[in-house]
């Protein structure tokens, strides 16, 4: 039978005081009897009796100061067991064996195993289109409502709930046609319970269905990012790669139209954050479409940011029976020579106008478009600014800890020799969104922000 | 005039239901192994071969055996919070990698990566294990939910304490779950304390069994420390479920002897107040008398099950201890599927 062996009473406890003992040598013992009392300088905490027995010796007087964790205080035997016979092999390793190794190690913050290198993300190229293939002009909207209804026919397991997107067929209109098409099981109308429903379809989720979770704006998504964050993102990682939440969370992001602070905001530098998590922003209908039905499929959670403002905005999207893209892959929007602009989903709508007036005035821009921003794709943008020698950056977000920032941080670590500038980035005013008309103007990035930093950095200002 | 609350409070059972005597062994069996197998995780924690929270469930071993007696193991699915360990060792977990979990080692029930407070089972349809008070409410709704979606006739079992039931995501859960008649009986293990906050300090209203009220949930105030009560209340909230009528609320009495995770020296409650639990209420102790007063055991025969159940902790603490740490390429793997 074991010694008992003095115990740490929290992680981060290496000594204490053994106040007081509230059995003596002789007593008989069984597993949860209070055996003593010990005190560190943050409690007064009991030691219990893992084992029974009788009380044989007593090995630290009470009253002792400094006692080192796991050092042996008492010994109990068994029943008929002889003090000599095996006293420690049974139940309790040696003091100061494996466990205070392990902890005199995290103590001494003695270095650490060398971190294998992470895994190097590979991005498929876009999947190449049949020759002249025809084009059909689509808004976004009507680009993500495909995408969705093409998915949810060919698998069964997927269903899409959230606040009106059944019989009110959306509030955004994204939704349309579902119910229609899929009845009530498959297009649920949730209450107003972002938490509430982001958590169920994540347990549906881990039973094996593939929920699309609409959030009315991702605004409203703050109630529930606990459930994405910790239950969704990190599920696989925390049960060994056994549980998964396969599932997208959408909806529109970023600055609609004169909302005010509490519905404009771009989550995209916050979700993108998140190891464990997809996220994708598109800019064109045809991305929108293509990433939504990649993001359907993914064995991932995926947060799809969509934005209000470009939902009309019409593009041409290839007519092929099953339009996918590969996810994490940007795309460069103009091949140019002289300067890098990268941006993401309605950033990209200034950065197009600003790169037209700029080729016109003869600068020969190189336009990247993210549309996914994790995994993110910096070889493109590293091999572009590799080539022009500078970087400008396009977001709605706020600057500290931006999407811009990332991207900053990337170039100077893997292209550092290869600037001729600083990067510059454009991006949301650091402020929350203000209401008048004229202070949102401001508040926003602009073409004319885009246009000062590229001259900016090519030094032609 | 004040309206009568529409949800049915339960009636106290006149008489406690019986059990065979092969219940009481399979109870106890169950029960003890909890008891041990938590006690040698406290002593190794005390070693320092567990690190960070450890949460035990010593005194509540009653609730989680009953329910899982009356549940069909590996149909039904369950979900708690971090005071998890018992519920993984009745589904059938194996202990060894339990236990290899809380020593943060490869052969862990999450290969290391997860602790005490995140293990799963797809197998055993396990499903955590969940840090964040009160998030396995949602999640077991949503399991209730792909039970329906599916029509697979399983119930999802939702453990959460009467800490927990304060939380809003819990109400938006029994609304959504009672809305859609979803199978899952929300089981609120009241013991009285939310970590060193006491029900009485944290709650408008101390009867959880009520707390569906507003939503015409059914809900029963049970003896949590009776395995046959227990059982019985589950037999009828399961059926209830699983027959299409919705969720169903047991808020189980019961009550923890340990403080709230290792590191709480639990001075929030009088000593007076453990020791009669302990003495009075303790669910293993009552069924170990009904056992020898039946007669349906010895204290032999007794004798033989304790050995054979420290001979399965001590094997589960071996193999944690002696089990190496994952290798270290582990820490880029299960982040995401690569599609």
């Amino acid at each position: 039978m074991p010694q008992i062996l003095m115990p740490a009473l929290s992680p981060t406890m290496e000594e204490g005081k053994l106040s007081k003992w509230l059995v003596k040598v002789g007593d008989t013992v069984k597993s949860g009897d209070v055996l003593a009392e010990i005190e560190t300088d943050k409690a007064t905490m009991e030691v219990e009796s893992v084992d029974e027995g009788v009380v044989r010796e007593i090995l630290v007087a009470e009253g002792t100061e400094g006692v080192k964790v796991n050092t042996p205080i008492a010994l109990v035997l068994a029943e008929g067991e002889s003090a000599g016979a095996a006293p420690v092999k049974e139940t309790a390793p040696e003091p100061s064996e494996a466990p205070v190794v392990a902890a005199e190690k995290a103590n001494d913050a003695a270095p650490a195993a060398a971190v294998p290198a992470a895994p190097k993300f590979e991005a498929q190229a876009d999947p190449d289109l049949p020759e002249g293939v025809e084009m059909v002009e689509l808004t976004v909207r009507q680009a993500l409502n495909e995408a969705m209804a093409e998915e949810m026919r060919a698998n069964p397991d997927i269903f899409i709930m959230g606040e009106e997107v059944a019989e009110y067929q959306g509030a955004y209109k994204v939704t349309q046609g579902l119910l229609q098409e899929f009845g009530p099981q498959r297009v649920v109308d949730t209450p107003i319970t972002e938490h509430g429903f982001a958590g169920l379809a994540v347990g549906a989720a881990f039973a094996g269905l593939r929920p699309i979770v609409e959030f009315m704006t991702w605004n409203f998504a703050m109630q529930a990012i606990d459930q994405i964050i910790n239950s969704a993102a990190k599920q696989l990682y925390m049960s060994g790669g056994q549980v998964t939440a396969p599932m997208v969370f959408r909806g529109p992001n970023g600055v609609a139209s004169r909302v005010a602070a509490q519905h404009s905001q771009d989550y995209s530098a916050w979700y993108s954050h998140v190891p464990g998590l997809t996220v994708i922003a598109p800019y064109s209908a045809a991305d929108a479409k293509g990433l939504l039905k990649a993001a359907i499929r993914s064995p991932n959670p995926v947060v799809f940011l969509e934005n209000e403002i470009l939902y009309g905005s019409t593009g041409l999207v290839p007519k092929v029976d099953d339009y996918v893209l590969p996810i994490g892959k940007a795309r460069i929007a103009r091949k140019g020579a002289d300067v890098t602009i990268v941006s993401f989903s309605m950033g990209m709508r200034y950065a197009t106008q600003a790169t037209e007036k700029l080729v016109a005035a003869g600068v020969d821009v190189e336009l990247i478009d993210l549309r996914t921003l994790r995994p993110m794709d910096s070889d493109t943008v590293i091999e572009s600014v590799k080539k022009t020698g500078r970087l400008v950056t396009v977001e709605e977000g706020w600057p500290q800890g931006g999407i811009g920032a990332e991207l900053a941080a990337r170039v100077m670590e893997q292209a550092f020799d290869y600037l001729d500038a600083p990067v510059l980035r454009v991006t949301g005013k650091d402020v929350p969104m203000p209401y008048a008309a004229n202070l949102e103007k401001l508040a926003l990035p602009n073409v004319d922000e885009v246009i000062a930093a590229v001259n900016a950095v090519t030094y032609r200002s | 005039m004040a309206r009568k609350a529409t949800a049915t409070k339960a009636k106290t059972q006149p008489n406690a239901p019986q059990f065979t005597g092969e219940q009481d062994l399979e109870a106890f069996r169950e029960m003890l192994l909890i008891r041990r197998f938590e006690e040698k995780a406290g002593q190794m924690y005390g070693m320092g071969l567990i690190g960070g929270f450890c949460h035990l469930y010593i005194g509540q071993e009653a609730v989680v055996t009953g329910i899982t007696m009356a549940s069909e193991k590996g149909k039904d699915a369950q979900i708690t919070g971090y005071r998890d360990h018992g519920h993984m060792l009745v589904m059938g977990l194996d202990p060894k990698g339990v236990m290899a979990e809380l020593t943060g080692r490869q052969g862990g029930l999450s290969k290391g990566k997860g602790g005490s407070m995140h293990m799963f089972s797809n197998e055993h349809r396990f499903y955590g294990g969940n840090g964040i008070v009160g998030a396995q409410v949602s999640l077991g709704t949503g399991l209730a939910f792909a039970s329906k979606y599916k029509g697979d006739g399983s119930v999802s079992l939702a453990y959460f304490g009467d800490g927990a039931a304060n939380q809003g995501q819990v109400y938006e859960s029994f609304n959504m779950a009672k809305l859609w008649k979803l199978p899952v009986v929300f089981v609120i293990e009241n013991n009285k304390y939310a970590m060193g906050t006491s029900i009485e300090r944290a709650a408008a209203t101390t009867d959880f069994s009520m707390r569906g009220a507003s939503f015409d949930i059914p809900g029963e105030q049970v003896d949590g420390m009776d395995v046959r009560m227990v059982y019985d209340a589950a037999k009828r909230a399961i059926e209830h479920a699983r027959s299409g009528n919705g969720p169903y609320i047991l808020e189980m009495l019961t009550y923890r002897y340990r403080g709230h995770s290792m590191s709480d020296p639990a001075k929030y409650r009088s000593k007076d107040e453990v020791t009669k639990y302990r003495q009075e209420r303790d669910p293993i102790e009552q069924v170990r008398a009904r056992l020898l007063e039946a007669g349906v055991i010895t204290e032999d025969d007794l004798k033989k099950i304790e050995t054979d159940i420290r001979a399965i902790v001590t094997e589960a603490a071996d193999f944690a201890t002696n089990d190496p740490e994952p290798d270290a390429s582990e820490l880029w793997t299960d982040i995401t599927i690569e599609a």
